[in-house]
Formats: C-alpha cells, structure tokens, sequence
C-alpha cells in the first residue's frame, strides 16, 4: 500500500529525513518511535503534503501512485489521512460546516452525491457517540477552545468521517490522560479492518499497549535504525533508545 | 469621462456655506470656527480630508427619478422611510399603520430635537446645514417587532453635498430596530450624517447600518448613543463602500447595568479607506461594553480602526472588551489600528488587542489536509472571519441577507494567501 524508498527531505537546507525506507501493506498496523528531534514529526507532515519541506531524494509510492506528486487534498481524496499532532483553530469556522464539507469534497471524487445536512447530521451523531464527544463541540469553530483532549478525539471523528484507507497518527496521545487514550485507541482501534493500515508515530510506548502494532521501527537522526515486532516497544521503554543508537554506531 | 478639476482645499469651508442653503447661524459659526481637521489632528491622522475638501461642492438636489432598486432589506416587512440626496422621499416611503406609542417619520414633519453639540467640522457642518432625516421614537413598554428601515440613497456626483440627521428614541422598557442601508452609484458625492440614539432604561435597540456607496464616494457618518440603565443596545457596522468612509461612533452608557455592543465588518478593496473611529464612556458601574471589528483589505486600501474605551472614576465592575482583528489580501493594502483604554476606576475587567494578518497557511494546510482545495479552504477562512460579525446581527432577516452579500462581495475580492 505504502512503499518509502530512500526518502530525504529537510527545510532551508537543513536534512531532517536522511534515507527511510519504509513499506506498509494492507491490514497492518505500523508504529514509529524515536526521540525529540529524529525527523518524526516531518515524515509525517512530508507525507501529508505540507509545504515547505524539500524533497531531496527518494520516492513514496501509495497504491501504485507518486504520493509526493500529489497535492495535500488529493492524497485525502486518494484515502490518506493524517491526525494532526496540534489540530489547528479556526476561529469562525463551524465545525459541522467544515466536517460537511470535507465529506462532501471526498464523495464528490468518488463520484458521490453530496449529503444534505440532514443526511450529514445522522452520519455524525453516529461517529461522535465512538468518541465520546459532546455535540455542543460541533457546534463551536473548528477547534477553538477545546481542550487538548477534545482536540485529539475530533481529529479521530475526522478520520472516522473521512474513513481512510491509510492514516498515520502523529503523536495522537500526546497529552492525553489515560481515560481520553482508551476512548482516542478505541476509536483507532474500530477503524481498523483489513483493506487499510496505520501508521502510528509515538514518543511513548503507552499508546501502544492500547494501539497493538504489527512492526515497531526506530527513528534515529532521520533514518530507521532498528525494525521488529511490538515487543521492541516494550524494550525501548524499559531501555531507552542509547543502546539503539550504540547497536547501529558498532 | 473627465476628471473632477480639484478644487482649492484651503477655501473649502466658505465653498460649502456657500454651496448649501443655511439651516442653523450657530451651527455656521460654529463651522467656521473649527474648519476642517488637518493630519496633525489626531484624530485624523490616518484619514486625510483632502480629498473631501477638494470637492466642487453642491447642494445634492432633489431627485424625483430614484428607485430602491437592488437596495437591500427589500424583502422585510415593517415601515420604511426613504431620503434621496438628503430629502424626504414620499413616493418610496411607506411607513403604514403604526402601533400606539409608535412614530416613523421623517423630521421635517414634526417637532426636531436641538442637534447634539458639534466635536468637530463635520458635526458643525451638519448642524448648519441638514435637510431633513429620519425620526423614530417608540414609547415606554411598547415592543416594536418590526424593524424600521431607513434608506439613503444618493444620485448626485462630483461634489454633491448631503446633509442628514437621524434621530432614534427607544423609551422605558421599549424595543426598536432599525436598519439603515447607505448606497449611491456616483463617485464624488459627499454624505455627511449624524445619527443619535437614545435608549432609555430597559430599552433594548438594535442598529444595523449597511453603507455600500461608489468606491468613489465620501461618507463621513456620526452616530451618538445615550444610553440609561440595564439598556442593551447593539449596532452593527457593515461599511463596504466609498473612497473615504468615516463612521465616528460615541457611546455613552450613563446607567448601572448597560449591555452595549458595537460590532463592525470593512471590507475596503481598489483605493478605498474606511475608518471607524470609536469613543466608549463607561460613566456608571456594573456595565458591560463589547466592540468587535474585523476587516479583511484588498489591493492597495486602507482601513483605520480607533478605539478608545474611557472607564470614568466610579465606574466599577466595568467589564469591557475591545478586539480588532485584520487579514490583508493584498501586500499594498494598510491596516491602521489603535485600540486604547483609559481607566479610572479601580475594579474593572478591560481588555483589549489588536491583529494583522495574512492568510494563515496552518490554517489553509489543515483545510486541505482534509481534502478542502485551496481555492475553498481559502474562501472558508475569508467567509468565517467576516461571519464572526455578521453572526451577531441579532435580526434574522438582515443577518442572512446581509451574510449572504458579504459572501458575494468576497467572491470577487483577491486574497492572495501567505507562503
């Protein structure tokens, strides 16, 4: 589904992605671990399509197609995802005007017709019950004022709306306690099913006592040093990520 | 088309008095003696009257030719008074039946008030010369339900002059809205108008005032309020017209308990400049006071926004809150902004900001991380943060046809988003 081959990107010169390869095939569920600053975060807003990042090298590959060719909004409409490690505000910004019209955007491409805002209300009452959201929400601006909580469980009703076939989730349990982790992987965790795959990028291996990965991949200085299964999680907790780096450098 | 020959704006005053049939001796003098503000004034630092005292100044005539047509608020049931160049308008007006303790009607078919004491040129010059207005007065515990509309249409160009007061009285206890809608298809053609509202106790107001002249107008309009205990008064500023569009607004919140918002939109485009110069008085304890203007700029325009809430001594448990938000479309296009508080009380909550954008590209990455084009995640932002204001507007049928004008008019504004 997702095939990375030797990708290198960095911003004003300055090389963050230094060489990952990386395939994911349907079904599976992939996590990235690493510590601060070794290219988490920018692979994923590489693969979102954000402006502003150099791709210097390599090719990303997504059901046969130059993801990297493509725009931000195409690659959702091609069924890419990506839950926002710092969802953005919009003040002014309906919340249920913008999910409507995300929707609608998508279905258009595929050919759909438009669903009215009561067929659209029905779709959403429906997705917000799975996280445990409040209704009011949907009716303030997107994202303002909500708390950091409510903030990564409207990324996760978003993913549920737009129901990808590939979603990477950048540091979605960043500060959350642990109730709001349980409902944000419940919800992951129901969007799950055999024609996709996710990509988690975590910093803690919490999440993934909740989110079970297939392979587990180390992040270090841009490149993935160590692949395994889940249980690498747990070493990396309990050793931290010195004794990966030392593994490589001998 | 031939250029307009500029006129000398040192004489501009006597051009004027002479222009336009004379009214009040004192408000003449009175004229004569402020003469018109230079960019020293600080008050006019950012909007210079050249271009208004460069007019070849006329008496705006009467016209017995204007239609309402395309004028907004068409559609809403209630009286309406119409005034073309400053003179009443009989054939478009139709004010109805009326409940008891209901007047509409325009000034010069009735007692006038004296005209509040003039702050600058512009207030002397209306007191000197005024044709004529509206006059809406709604007595204790009457609930008007429908709104008064008050259109001012102008035909004349080049230096047509209009003089127009308006005058609005809400009683005890009383409930009024009036919505006034300012258009012209003339460049050149000069309004000056001064507005007062009085809300007495309980009253609850509500004001919308749409201004869409020619992008080659001038509009200098004034708009007084007093306001009496627990009033909850609202007006919306919708100025979307003019070469150079002053609204002055004076608030006076003389009572405990006073709800007062003031809430405003400019979207200036090719040339314009429209200025909102406000001056809030919290004189009593216990009231709140809320101005909200956003402006969104294209190509090379100008919007200045002054705001200055005054809390007077005793003026406790104020609770006022000021915010100027602008996007810039354009790099040629100049915000200037000046929110100001002056507070001598002790217990108050007053805050007030001020911001200048572009476009954000967080915002429009997000939009189109969630598969919204460009195009439409660009136009969203636009839409919301002129719908911030529109959404205030209180009168349903207003506020929906007006957001829907907003929507058409940025359709056709730039907006170039930030890299």
């Amino acid at each position: 589904m997702l095939e990375i081959k030797n990708l290198q990107a960095g911003v004003e010169g300055k090389a963050i992605l230094k060489g990952i390869d990386l395939s994911i095939n349907a079904g599976e569920v992939h996590a990235i671990m690493g510590p601060n600053g070794s290219g988490k975060s920018t692979l994923a807003q590489v693969l979102a399509g954000r402006e502003g990042y150099e791709i210097t090298d390599g090719s990303v590959r997504y059901n046969g197609e130059d993801l990297l060719d493509l725009g931000p909004e195409e690659r959702v409409r091609e069924g890419f995802f990506l839950a926002f490690q710092y969802p953005v505000e919009i003040p002014g910004v309906n919340t249920t005007y913008f999910l409507r019209a995300a929707v609608n955007a998508l279905r258009e491409h595929r050919g759909e017709a438009e669903l009215s805002a009561v067929e659209f209300l029905k779709l959403m009452r429906e997705k917000i019950q799975l996280l445990e959201l409040d209704e009011s929400l949907l009716k303030r601006s997107v994202n303002e004022g909500f708390s950091g909580g409510e903030k990564k469980r409207a990324e996760i009703l978003q993913m549920a709306l737009l129901d990808p076939k590939f979603a990477v989730l950048d540091e979605t349990d960043s500060g959350l306690d642990i109730d709001a982790l349980k409902v944000v992987a419940g919800g992951v965790n129901h969007l799950k099913h055999a024609d996709n795959a996710q990509l988690v990028i975590t910093h803690y291996q919490r999440l993934l006592d909740y989110i079970v990965p297939d392979h587990v991949h180390v992040l270090v200085d841009g490149r993935i040093v160590k692949s395994g299964p889940k249980e690498l999680a747990l070493e990396l907790e309990e050793r931290g990520y010195d004794w990966v780096i030392e593994e490589q450098a001998a | 088309m031939v250029a307009p020959a500029h006129m000398n704006a040192e004489d501009a005053v006597d051009r004027l008095l002479a222009a336009l049939p004379e009214s009040d001796a004192a408000g003449r003098a009175r004229f004569v003696e402020l003469g018109f503000p230079t960019p020293r004034d600080e008050d006019w630092r950012f909007t210079p009257v050249k271009p208004i005292t460069e007019l070849n100044f006329s008496a705006a005539p009467v016209d017995a030719d204007a239609t309402l047509e395309g004028c907004v608020f068409a559609a809403i049931d209630g009286p309406q008074l119409v005034f073309v160049n400053g003179h009443y308008s009989e054939a478009l007006s139709q004010v109805g039946e009326l409940p008891a303790g209901v007047e509409v009607r325009p000034m010069s078919a009735g007692d006038c008030p004296a005209p509040p004491a003039p702050e600058d040129a512009f207030g002397a010059l209306n007191a000197a010369t005024v044709t004529d207005g509206p006059f809406i007065s709604v007595a204790d515990n009457v609930h008007f339900e429908s709104p008064v509309r008050v259109y001012y249409l102008s035909t004349g160009s080049n230096g047509a002059t209009v003089n127009v007061r308006g005058y609005i009285r809400a009683e005890v206890n009383s409930q009024v809205t009036v919505l006034e809608s300012w258009t012209g298809k003339q460049a050149g053609c000069f309004n000056n108008a001064i507005t007062e509202l009085h809300a007495a106790d309980n009253a609850q107001v509500e004001h919308v005032k749409f201004q869409d002249e020619h992008t080659g107008a001038f509009h200098v309009g004034g708009l007084h309020t007093a306001l009496g205990r627990d009033a909850r008064v609202a007006h919306h500023s919708l100025a979307l017209g003019g070469r150079i569009a002053r609204n002055n607004l004076r608030a006076h919140l003389n009572g405990t308990g006073i709800e007062a918002v003031l809430n405003g939109l400019y979207l200036p485009r090719a040339g314009q400049l429209i200025d909102h110069h406000m001056v809030v008085n919290h004189a009593q304890p216990h009231c709140d006071s809320h101005e909200y203007f956003n402006g969104i700029l294209d190509d090379d325009s100008r919007a200045v926004f002054h705001g200055r809430i005054h809390v007077h001594k005793g003026a406790d448990k104020t609770d006022a809150k000021q915010t100027n938000k602008n996007l810039l479309l354009s790099d040629s296009a100049t915000i200037d902004t000046k929110p100001q508080l002056e507070i001598y009380a002790d217990d108050v909550k007053c805050t007030h900001g001020a911001t200048i954008g572009q476009m954000n590209a967080e915002q429009i990455f997000y939009l189109r991380a969630r598969g919204l084009d460009e195009e439409s995640a660009r136009r969203m932002i636009m839409h919301a943060f002129a719908g911030e204001i529109v959404e205030r507007i209180q009168c349903e049928a207003a506020r929906e046809e007006l957001d829907r004008l907003v929507w058409d008019r940025l359709e056709q504004m730039g907006g170039h988003v930030a890299a």
